[in-house]
């Protein structure tokens, strides 16, 4: 075993001293961050588990609430965010075929997007502040009957998009790794796991927007 | 500590331990022998101090008016729960043994993630010092169920700091569970199919699954409770309108499968030892293997027990109660085949054996008494007492510390490369047990009788029983001391071990030197035989003989 670990390790300079080959390091990299995001999955089901208890509990005031949520804002961000999980493929794309300059402006693109929609996420939250829709004790609600129940939605609220938006703000900083990363030349056709591994990711934290944005932005609307 | 270990003068070959000295080689290894060994030495502590805690309770209730206020004692019993579950029996064997062993016997070089598997033993740090930190400054009485409304609301103790403490924590749980997973998928050596993995190893990959998806949810739970206590938006408070009981199941559907964390590694090493000291291969492998599965599973369905009297809907508790029943089959089958094994085997009476019996007994009556709970209508009877209290010690401690000993003391040869005395462990093994007994069966007793748990004064005529278990908890002591004392003298004086000084099967023993090297095998082992091959004999006909 040592000899043969000597002449891997020489060939590929990516290949971790405990595989025996590559393919063997990209599944378990691979099954690796499936678990992970079967992890994150049971961590925001907690969340969406209280949500689903309270709404059964209060859908009237739960519907109220969605009235002081800007469906148009929450739109434009849903769109960012989709746009940069297609930017995100395209990055992936481009690292399998070897193709730097396309890599490195997709891995851009898909940072700028996430970044626009935190922005835009952070003009919400101090709209949210203006309006006293934070929970706690400056609390404020339009409705007095639903003054309680609606704080409890806002908490949810904030606990779901806040753990959303950290999410977020450590996808950006794993995407800003990767530009590092692929400007020096680290990743080649034959070697680019962290590209795809970190898309997984990127693309599971877009999918719990796209669960959270009817959740929380439309279901006053029905009606 | 170990790294002052005088191995170099006794031995001139190379492995895990003198492979390199100093701090740093050890704080930075990725080794996963020596992060097990890291793990070792922080859990042990921990288990001193939950045990301190736990010292602090059996004292106060010597007499019925105690010797502590109301208050310290809430707080002893909270720091004990919290260190004990979170800090020791989540880790216990996974963290130290399993992390050990799992490569070994798959044949592989090291886990599938080195570097993450040492960021988890550092977030246990930070956790484990963060819970440290709660209770330096003055301790939590939540108990460590940190039911709300009470501890987002009420109590005016270190909720905060101490939720932190098991958050961060958890994370390190999680991360040995992928860890797991993916190196038993992807790392096992030729010939090393599903059918051929020890049983050790499909108890640790059914805890995995359990670590994986169970952990998260506690993760968030306890992010709800410290916001909610920072900014009481009532999301567990019944008089705004907030549901408390959704505390309850959100809790109890991590920490009720949390209690097959804490039996299924046990499990895994008792399946080890049986067949070594019984000379025998498993009885009904498969069974055995997929019945850690089916607990796993299960286990993630009965949580509803613990809310039969928190105002659950009764139809829900008729099916958490007919689930909860269904546990004990796999659970069964583990006994009953261990038992079969045993049967006819060339049973021989070494220290592991003797920890191995002692769990077999009392993981069965910890598991029975758990039916009588998971009985409705005897589960309002007893709630909340002693006898829940001794049922659920008789399965963590009576069971998974007596196999964590046992694993232990099995395979201390191959950690150390030193053999520990004999008759002390033997004899250790004796004291826990009695201690053990006389701790908790009187609890059975005091429950049953209606003395309440949580409580630092208690009426006179519980005097008695409340005796026999804190002289029993004395006992009990000495006997965790005593091969605290011998196992930390053999490290450094005792005899030589062979490679494989209980001619046990299995990788780890048949392959790999003693003390392993930093990459375990000399050679790629290559696996030609099924599991627990002891006699060389097909079982049918050793069990027709």
């Amino acid at each position: 075993m040592a000899h043969s670990e000597a002449t891997l390790v020489a060939s590929n300079s990516n290949l971790r001293h405990h595989f025996d080959d590559t393919a063997q390091q990209f599944e378990s990299s691979t099954l690796g961050m499936w678990v992970f995001l079967v992890t994150e999955i049971m961590f925001f089901g907690g969340m969406f588990g209280a949500y689903t208890v309270y709404r059964q509990l209060y859908p009237d005031a739960f519907a109220s609430t969605s009235r002081f949520m800007n469906v148009t804002i929450g739109a434009i961000n849903t769109a960012v965010l989709i746009c940069s999980s297609f930017t995100m493929v395209l990055a992936v794309r481009s690292a399998q075929l070897g193709k730097k300059k396309a890599l490195i402006l997709f891995l851009v693109a898909t940072l700028i997007l996430g970044c626009v929609f935190l922005g835009v996420k952070y003009t919400e939250y101090h709209e949210k502040w203006i309006d006293h829709h934070i929970p706690g004790p400056y609390f404020q609600y339009a409705d007095s009957r639903y003054f309680h129940q609606a704080q409890i939605l806002f908490f949810l609220y904030f606990a779901m998009t806040g753990m959303h938006a950290i999410h977020m703000i450590v996808g950006a900083g794993l995407l800003t790794t990767l530009i590092v990363m692929a400007a020096r030349d680290r990743f080649s056709s034959a070697w680019y796991t962290p590209v795809e591994m970190i898309g997984l990711y990127w693309h599971f934290v877009d999918i719990v927007w796209i669960f959270l944005f009817p959740l929380l932005y439309l279901i006053g609307h029905t009606k | 500590m170990s790294t002052t270990l005088p191995f170099a003068q006794t031995e001139t070959r190379v492995n895990y331990l003198n492979v390199e000295y100093g701090w740093k080689s050890w704080l930075f290894t990725t080794d996963h022998k020596r992060i097990a060994l890291l793990y070792l030495f922080s859990i042990t502590a921990f288990f001193f101090v939950g045990g301190a805690f736990a010292v602090g309770m059996r004292l106060n209730l010597l007499t019925p008016d105690g010797m502590f206020d109301h208050d310290t004692y809430n707080k002893l019993f909270t720091m004990h729960g919290v260190v004990m579950v979170f800090f020791f029996l989540v880790p216990s064997i996974p963290a130290t043994l399993g992390n050990f062993l799992v490569p070994l016997m798959i044949g592989a070089r090291d886990l599938a993630f080195p570097r993450i598997n040492l960021l988890s033993w550092y977030l246990y740090i930070i956790g484990s010092i963060i819970a440290l930190t709660a209770i330096v400054e003055g301790g939590v009485d939540t108990g460590w169920t940190f039911y709300a409304p009470f501890s987002s609301t009420y109590s005016n103790s270190n909720v905060i700091v101490s939720a932190l403490g098991v958050f961060i924590s958890g994370f390190s749980s999680i991360l040995t569970g992928l860890n797991f997973i993916v190196t038993i998928h992807t790392m096992r050596a030729p010939g090393m199919t599903w059918n051929r993995l020890p049983l050790f190893v499909w108890g640790h990959y059914a805890t995995s699954l359990i670590q994986v998806l169970g952990t998260p949810v506690i993760a968030i739970t306890l992010v709800l409770l410290m916001l909610e206590r920072l900014f009481h938006a009532g999301i567990f408070d019944p008089r705004v309108g907030g549901d408390p009981v959704l505390f309850q199941h959100l809790f109890w559907f991590y920490s009720h499968p949390a209690v097959y964390i804490m039996i299924l590694p046990g499990m895994a090493v008792v399946s080890e030892i049986v067949c070594c000291f019984s000379r025998k291969g498993i009885f009904g492998y498969t069974f055995v293997a997929i019945s850690s599965i089916a607990i796993a599973v299960l286990g993630f369905l009965v949580w509803g027990h613990h809310l039969f009297v928190a105002g659950q809907s009764l139809y829900a508790s008729m099916m958490f109660s007919f689930l909860s029943f269904l546990v004990a089959i796999p659970s069964a089958i583990k006994v009953f085949n261990w038992t079969a094994t045993i049967y006819r085997g060339s049973v021989t009476y070494e220290t592991p054996m003797l920890y191995a019996f002692g769990f077999i007994g009392l993981f069965t009556m910890g598991g029975l008494t758990g039916l009588f709970l998971a009985t409705m209508a005897v589960d309002v009877h007893v709630t909340d007492t002693y006898f829940v209290i001794a049922h659920f010690h008789y399965v963590m401690v009576g069971g998974m510390v007596m196999a964590y000993l046992g694993g232990i003391h099995f395979w201390f040869p191959k950690i150390t490369g030193r053999m520990y005395p004999e008759g002390w462990a033997r004899f250790a093994a004796l004291v826990v047990f009695v201690g053990f007994n006389l701790t908790f069966f009187p609890q059975f007793l005091l429950g049953y009788q209606g003395m309440p748990r949580r409580y630092a004064h208690y009426p006179p005529e519980f005097q008695v029983l409340n005796v026999m278990s804190t002289a029993g908890a004395s006992i009990l002591a000495l006997g965790y001391l005593l091969p605290m004392i011998y196992l930390t003298w053999s490290w450094r004086k005792g005899p030589l071990a062979s490679q494989n000084p209980w001619n046990a099967k299995g990788l780890e023993w048949e392959q790999a030197a003693t003390p392993p090297p930093t990459f375990n095998f000399d050679h790629q082992p290559v696996v030609t035989e099924p599991a627990y091959n002891y006699s060389g004999v097909e079982r049918e006909v050793h069990l027709g003989s």
